[in-house]
């Protein structure tokens, strides 16, 4: 298990450190700056054997966090927790940056005391945590006998996401789709790769124990009921649903219900959180085709020329749309024409930053630029590193649509049709990348 | 959060610094006297900030020891957090103050009865962390009750703290009883309880491997079952990594877990996943692979395994190096998802390299026109090793999939062409590869290599060069430059490289032996006077040998053909992959070796293997063992080819230094001899001063010295007038190996020859100067039977005195002494003459020769065989025995010559039925030679009749018992075998007399 956790800022001196092992040494906290931290070259694997210690490390910002362990531990485990209290931090007081840390070391012992026991990791919901690790100072009389044990039967109960007793005048929630599209073309226009992995976010304001069912167009469920309904049905459903590869829930997810039946049911955590991740891989709808045109003339000049065309509905409007050029290392100048945005070329980027703040769909536009080099008698070629892509779209690009989502609270009497119910849709770009 | 954090500062009301970080700062002198008075204060408030700068202190390395009485003091508090510090102090420092730690038990004594489940839970939880004796004695009794709170939040800290305990005294957590208090959690209403008493259990039960402390039957797999569905992510993994542990009875149970593992693999947590994963890898063994659910099973692994791979990078890794893992053990789970490997621009290099890893292991047929493009692009990129790899993957593709071989080699010409260094050389060392699974398919390459032959300044890729150009020697019109090109800075190359060109030049030098004589010659003096590398040495040596005694063998050996190479040369072990199977998620998964290859102690020693699978593992041929047996299988029949040729040319023209100046060899050993002379007389020729005669030769006057592997014939197309004319030209055939190929130390004299006698001299060579044949010694009693005695020893016949001549060897602890000697009675009535003359006492490790006198009038038993003798030795320490036949030529006497009247009568006495015939087979030696040899051991011949070119020797013998053995011994020149027909009025003894034949002719 893990044997100890340090936290240092980006010189390597120690912020927090926290042994929970025998076999960790104080040393091994100095071991870990000197081999990684201090280490001139990159670094090359999150886990890192120094004399039979092994470290794994995660980064936020220029903070790093190291668990150590001398023992063959689940390493999904170990990476699974530091990014859990980097979510539990983050909740606490906000940006993991070295102030904040310093600003709230007491807090982060305490909560390291608590969520991780001998170096096994105890429940770390930051909802549970909340209501008995506050950092004022309370004292232990303050709850009642009757609080106390609701504190205790949260932390190790089944729903340890959440408290019982949660009231809103107004029963409400949200829920975003939030889709990242990736692509790899080659400067063909051949797709090499494309996926979406999408997330499922609920903001979730309901009072009582609610029970949700959540429902959306999965091919395997709409097939399932066209079998048992018209077969005009499933023709007409069939069109709209689609084939999801994977997917994840949060804990609050009844998997062994998701497996048998394929619903998906829960108590929901109270706030924001994540229900779910997926992965599609067919059918997406690739909102931007980029055609890149590079041509050499000469050693010393080179010509690109770049299309986008816009590929969804007319009346959307995708947002923030930024193209990158990358450019080679020995640029000296660069003439831009676009025709639509703004471009620019950004020396200390290596790279034509071409920006567009809105494009309806089926539109297209390019951008030209002839970029001067210098002679260099480096015999390495350019790389050509590809030609990516950011922008927003109002719609999934994988073409998931929420169906419904059921609230249950037998005990209150408020009703599903009560429950004020928002659905968003947006599509971003993940590595949406074209080679040339 | 801004609020929260507002609402903080609001709570402290000090001063103007208001966060924590100002604790950070704090570096004056006497700062410990301040904290002293500032933790004795009155006020609350004061005090735990206090204890908040000494925890502050503590982060950063600073020794605040020194206060531990006054923050003890602190901890008798109702506020909870600053109860908290206190405790973290505590943990932290208790064990370098044992003492005053005690001084905390009654807080924690006290804390552990406190109405609060949450204070109780932390007393339980800290005083484990507290590694003093003193402590935990006082820990067994809050902690049984503890065990068995009424509340869960108290009990799922318990079980964990009896992990604790148990890590700080193993024997008092058994000896109290908590272990089965433990195995009593496992059935808990709450699931978290159970979960950590499970994570306990299994830590507790891997120090006591063959404990049955997690008692795994079918009850608690279906608790854990339970449990499973209700617990926190961190209490899954660890019941999963439990269940993992377990073998199910049958198939059926398998199937049935794995039915409810299952739906763990859509969890959230990629841990989680890992987990379930590694159970159903586990199962699945066991379960039929005609079952429908087997097939099922299989298809839903993939989804998740490839969805972890859009978890953050350090997971990713870890996926990756799992799936690394997984795609080995079984490559029909993943074979259709390549495309998800694909590496991204802004992975993190190690994500690269593994997914790289896992490309290549997916290669097929059916996508690698798609994995080839990849890989081309990646040969571009920026991150050296990355590259490197790419270009090593292409390699392997080539060899992997066949079909795409040629345009594997397309695209590395195509990268070589970009002159990028490091490309080059991998790109070169890869096609090695490519040649040795193609051979003689894609050398049209071959000058396109050459051109970069300057750029190569790695070990490998210049070796990889060099291995090609001898491969490829008949090819490469300028190879021999090539190769002297590389000779210049031999010194200078890594061994690789070293090794590499002396074998490529002496396989140039076997097919092209003309032009290349003197960079032969000049490689090896090279590796073997000058390198102090005894891999390089050695190798020299028996390339020189083998050059210089047989080159057609020579040819044989070196330029064999060679196996082709496997196609996956980089496949784990297939236990070790079992092992790692059984490992998934962990540490271990990750860094490809078992946990005893880095976990210290006894933890992890276990070794876990897949269930059902005993054997199963498909050995991978390894290329190395197959090229031995193909030497060793290859056909002895010689077909006259340029081998032979050379062979002659060799010996022919290397042979005149040592006839001319050194005894002429004994025509007997022939052409063979004549090329063993070479080394010997050669090197000396050239060690020693060239006006003087060099020194005797070493070895061409023995003709007992170790056979080499076989003559070559003559080969019948060339007559040696016609093959002298063809090497006048060649000054450099002329020199031979006995010119000088260098300036030579003087001391290296020694070393050389002394080498060569020792690689060489396998053992002949006893007993020679006195005539008589003796076997060499063998061990008579090993030192297992004889408490650390050995005894070796053999017979001899030295001045008509039989002798028994024993290497006495002490291989025990002490001294031995007061040694004797008895024999059993024996056929011939052979006895000690004399007391075993061991005067000193054998010390450890010490061995002492002993020559012992014998006599034949003993008590005369016949044995069986003949000529065995039991014997029983005697030391201090006990009596030994053991038996030994000892050749009945040491009782032939020297009288035993007949008068040839006699022996006619005899001959004819002796009834026929008592002759016997034996042959002699392989014996080169003529009929004089022969005679003469056996004379030394007093076979006497007494004529000579020559009839049909066969040479019959008639032959008599005498043995210490006044037996007359006659025989008759046909000798036909050209023929090896020999007959022997011994007749003896005692018939018995024929069976012992003919190995005496054969003993003495063939030694």
């Amino acid at each position: 298990m893990i044997g100890g956790l340090f936290i240092y800022n980006h010189k390597g001196e120690v912020l927090i450190s926290r042994v929970y092992r025998d076999d960790i040494g104080r040393n091994a906290v100095d071991a870990f700056r000197v081999n990684v931290i201090h280490a001139r070259q990159q670094v090359r694997s999150p886990v890192t054997n120094i004399a039979r210690t092994s470290f794994f490390h995660v980064k936020r910002s220029n903070i790093w966090l190291a668990a150590a362990t001398k023992q063959n531990v689940n390493a999904a485990m170990v990476f699974e927790f530091l990014y859990k209290m980097c979510d539990v931090m983050t909740a606490y007081f906000g940006k993991i940056s070295e102030e904040n840390v310093k600003n709230n070391f007491v807090l982060i012992y305490e909560l390291l005391d608590e969520i991780l026991d001998f170096g096994y990791p105890q429940n770390s919901e930051t909802g549970a945590l909340k209501t008995f690790i506050t950092q004022q100072g309370i004292k232990s009389q303050h709850h009642s006998k009757e609080e106390q044990s609701q504190i205790t039967s949260q932390v190790t109960g089944q729903i340890g996401w959440r408290r019982e007793g949660i009231k809103y005048r107004r029963n409400e929630l949200f829920l975003d789709v939030l889709e990242s599209v990736n692509l790899l073309m080659s400067p063909q226009g051949q797709v090499l790769s494309a996926h979406v992995s999408g997330r499922v976010v609920m903001k979730s304001y309901l009072s009582g124990m609610p029970e949700c069912k959540f429902g959306m167009n999965d091919k395997i469920v709409i097939d399932k009921q066209g079998k048992g309904g018209g077969s005009e049905d499933a023709a007409k459903s069939g069109k709209q649903s689609i084939a999801i590869d994977d997917c994840t829930f949060h804990q609050c997810v009844r998997l062994s219900k998701f497996d048998s039946e394929r619903s998906i049911s829960f108590i929901p955590p109270d706030g924001e959180y994540e229900l779910m991740r997926y992965r599609t891989t067919k059918d997406i709808i690739l909102p931007f085709r980029v055609i890149p045109l590079v041509r050499e003339v000469g050693r010393t000049k080179l010509e690109v020329k770049v299309v986008i065309k816009s590929n969804f509905k007319s009346s959307l409007l995708a947002q923030k749309i930024e193209v990158r050029v990358p450019t080679p290392l020995n640029t000296s100048g660069v003439q831009l024409i676009c025709m639509k945005g703004k471009a620019k070329y950004k020396a200390s980027e290596n790279a034509i930053v071409w920006k567009i703040k809105r494009m309806a769909g089926m539109k297209e536009s390019q951008i030209s630029a002839e970029i001067e080099l210098l002679p260099t008698n480096d015999k390495k070629k350019w790389a050509r590193p590809p030609i990516s892509m950011n922008f927003e779209v109002p719609f999934a690009p994988s073409g998931l649509k929420v169906r419904y989502l059921k609230v249950f609270e037998p005990k209150l009497n408020y009703s599903d049709h009560d429950v004020i119910k928002w659905v968003r849709y947006i599509g971003r770009s993940g590595i949406y990348e074209t080679r040339c | 959060m801004q609020e929260w954090a507002n609402q903080l500062c609001e709570n402290r009301q000090f001063g103007s610094k208001m966060t924590d970080s100002k604790y950070f700062t704090t570096t004056k002198k006497g700062e410990i006297f301040e904290l002293k008075a500032e933790l004795n204060s009155d006020k609350k408030e004061k005090k735990k900030e206090a204890v908040k700068k000494v925890i502050a202190s503590m982060t950063v390395g600073k020794d605040v020891s020194a206060l531990f009485p006054d923050v003890v003091n602190c901890m008798q508090t109702d506020n909870l957090e600053l109860k908290k510090l206190v405790y973290l102090y505590l943990m932290n420092y208790a064990k370098s103050q044992p003492d005053m730690a005690i001084m905390a038990v009654n807080t924690f004594v006290k804390d552990c009865e406190d109405p609060n489940p949450l204070i109780r839970a932390l007393a339980v939880r800290t005083m484990g962390c507290i590694r003093v004796d003193k402590i935990t004695e006082y820990l067994c009794e809050p902690l049984r009750k503890c065990l068995k709170d009424e509340d869960p939040y108290v009990r799922k800290t318990a079980a964990v703290c009896v992990a604790k305990l148990h890590d700080i005294n193993a024997q008092l957590v058994e000896d109290q009883g908590f272990l089965d208090t433990l195995k009593d959690l496992i059935s808990d209403s709450n699931p978290m309880v159970v979960a950590n008493a499970v994570a306990a259990l299994s830590e507790i039960a891997e120090s006591h491997p063959n404990s049955n402390l997690l008692d795994l039957n079918p009850q608690t797999i279906n608790k854990l079952l339970t449990a499973l569905n209700e617990c926190t992510e961190w209490g899954q993994i660890f019941i999963l990594d439990c269940l993992a542990n377990y073998t199910p009875r049958d198939d059926r149970e398998s199937q049935s877990i794995c039915e409810r593992v299952t739906p763990r693999l859509s969890h959230a947590n990629s841990a989680v996943v890992l987990s379930a994963v590694k159970v159903l890898m586990k199962f699945m063994e066991m379960l039929p692979k005609d079952l429908d659910y087997y097939g099922t099973l299989l298809k839903k692994l993939a989804p998740p395994l490839v969805t972890l791979l859009s978890a953050e990078p350090e997971l990713q890794y870890v996926a990756l190096r799992n799936i690394n893992l997984i795609v080995q053990r079984r490559p029909e789970i993943l074979k259709h998802e390549m495309k998800v490997f694909f590496v991204k621009y802004n992975d993190p290099i190690y994500v690269k390299l593994e997914k790289l890893d896992i490309m290549i292991r997916l290669a097929s047929q059916a996508n690698i026109a798609q994995v080839l493009a990849e890989l081309k692009e990646y040969a571009t990129e920026v991150d050296v090793d990355f590259v490197r790899k790419a270009v090593r993957a292409i390699g392997r593709c080539a060899i992997k999939v066949e079909q795409s071989a040629e345009r594997c080699v397309s695209t590395l010409l195509d990268l070589i062409q970009t002159k990028v260094n490091y490309v080059v050389q991998e790109a070169i060392v890869v096609i090695k590869d490519i040649f040795r699974k193609y051979p003689n398919k894609y050398e049209s390459v071959i000058a396109t290599l050459c051109e970069n032959l300057d750029s190569l300044d790695e070990p490998e890729a210049r070796a990889a060069m060099i291995w090609i150009v001898g491969e490829y020697a008949e090819r490469i019109d300028n190879a021999d430059e090539l190769l002297e090109s590389f000779l210049e800075g031999f010194h200078d190359e890594s061994t690789q490289v070293q090794l590499q060109l002396l074998t490529a030049i002496v396989k140039l030098f076997l097919k092209k032996p003309t032009e290349t004589q003197e960079l032969v010659q000049q490689v090896l003096s090279l590796a073997t006077q000058d390198s102090d590398n005894p891999d390089l040495r050695d190798r020299g040596y028996i390339y020189w040998r083998l050059l210089s005694t047989d080159p057609v063998a020579a040819k044989e050996v070196v330029l064999a053909e060679k196996p082709l190479i496997s196609e996956e040369t980089d496949l784990i072990e297939p236990t070790l992959l079992e092992e790692l199977i059984c490992h998934i998620g962990t540490l271990a998964s990750v860094y490809h070796k078992p946990p005893s290859a880095f976990v210290e102690g006894s933890r992890g020693v276990q070794h876990k293997r897949l269930p059902g699978s005993a054997g199963s593992g498909e050995s991978v041929e390894s290329p190395d063992t197959g090229s031995a047996a193909g030497v060793s299988d290859a056909p002895p029949a010689v077909i006259p080819s340029q081998g032979d040729l050379l062979g002659d040319l060799l010996n022919l023209d290397l042979a005149p230094p040592a006839t001319t100046t050194g005894p002429p060899p004994p025509t007997s050993s022939g052409m063979q001899m004549g090329a063993m002379d070479l080394l010997g007389g050669g090197l000396d020729s050239l060690m020693g001063d060239e006006s003087e005669p060099p020194p005797i030769p070493l070895r061409t006057d023995t003709p007992q010295s170790p056979q080499l592997p076989h003559q070559s014939p003559s080969p019948p197309d060339y007559s040696p007038t016609e093959l002298g004319g063809d090497l006048g030209g060649s000054p450099a055939m002329g020199a031979g190996f006995g010119a000088p190929p260098a300036a030579m130390p003087a001391s290296f004299n020694a070393p050389v020859s002394g080498g060569l006698d020792d690689l060489f001299d396998l053992g002949g060579g006893v007993g020679m100067p006195s005539g008589a044949y003796s076997p060499p010694k063998s061990i008579w009693l090993p030192a297992m039977k004889a408490k650390g005695l050995e005894i070796s020893g053999t017979f001899a016949r030295r001045a008509g005195v039989v002798q028994m001549e024993m290497t006495l060897t002490n291989k025990a602890m002490s001294v031995m002494t007061d040694f004797a000697i008895q024999f059993n009675r024996n056929s011939f009535g052979l006895a000690p003459a004399g007391p075993l003359q061991v005067l000193t006492p054998v010390s450890p490790n010490q061995s002492i020769e002993v020559a012992l006198p014998l006599n034949t009038v003993g008590p005369v038993m016949k044995m069986e065989p003949l000529n065995n003798l039991q014997v029983a030795v005697k030391n201090n320490i006990d009596v030994f025995y053991f038996s030994c036949q000892y050749p009945i030529s040491m009782l032939f006497v020297e009288d035993g010559k007949m008068e040839r009247q006699v022996f006619l009568a005899t001959w004819k006495d002796i009834p026929n039925d008592n002759e016997s015939q034996f042959q002699i087979k392989d014996c080169h030696l003529s009929s004089d030679a022969a005679s003469s040899k056996l004379q030394g051991s007093n076979i006497f011949t007494i004529a000579k009749r020559t009839v049909d070119g066969q040479d019959m020797l008639y032959q008599s013998t005498k043995l210490t018992n006044g037996i007359w053995v006659l025989a008759e011994l046909r000798v036909q020149a050209g023929n090896p075998n020999y007959t022997v027909s011994l007749k003896c009025r005692a018939p018995e003894v024929a069976q012992c007399v003919f190995q005496s034949y054969e003993a003495v002719l063939k030694n």
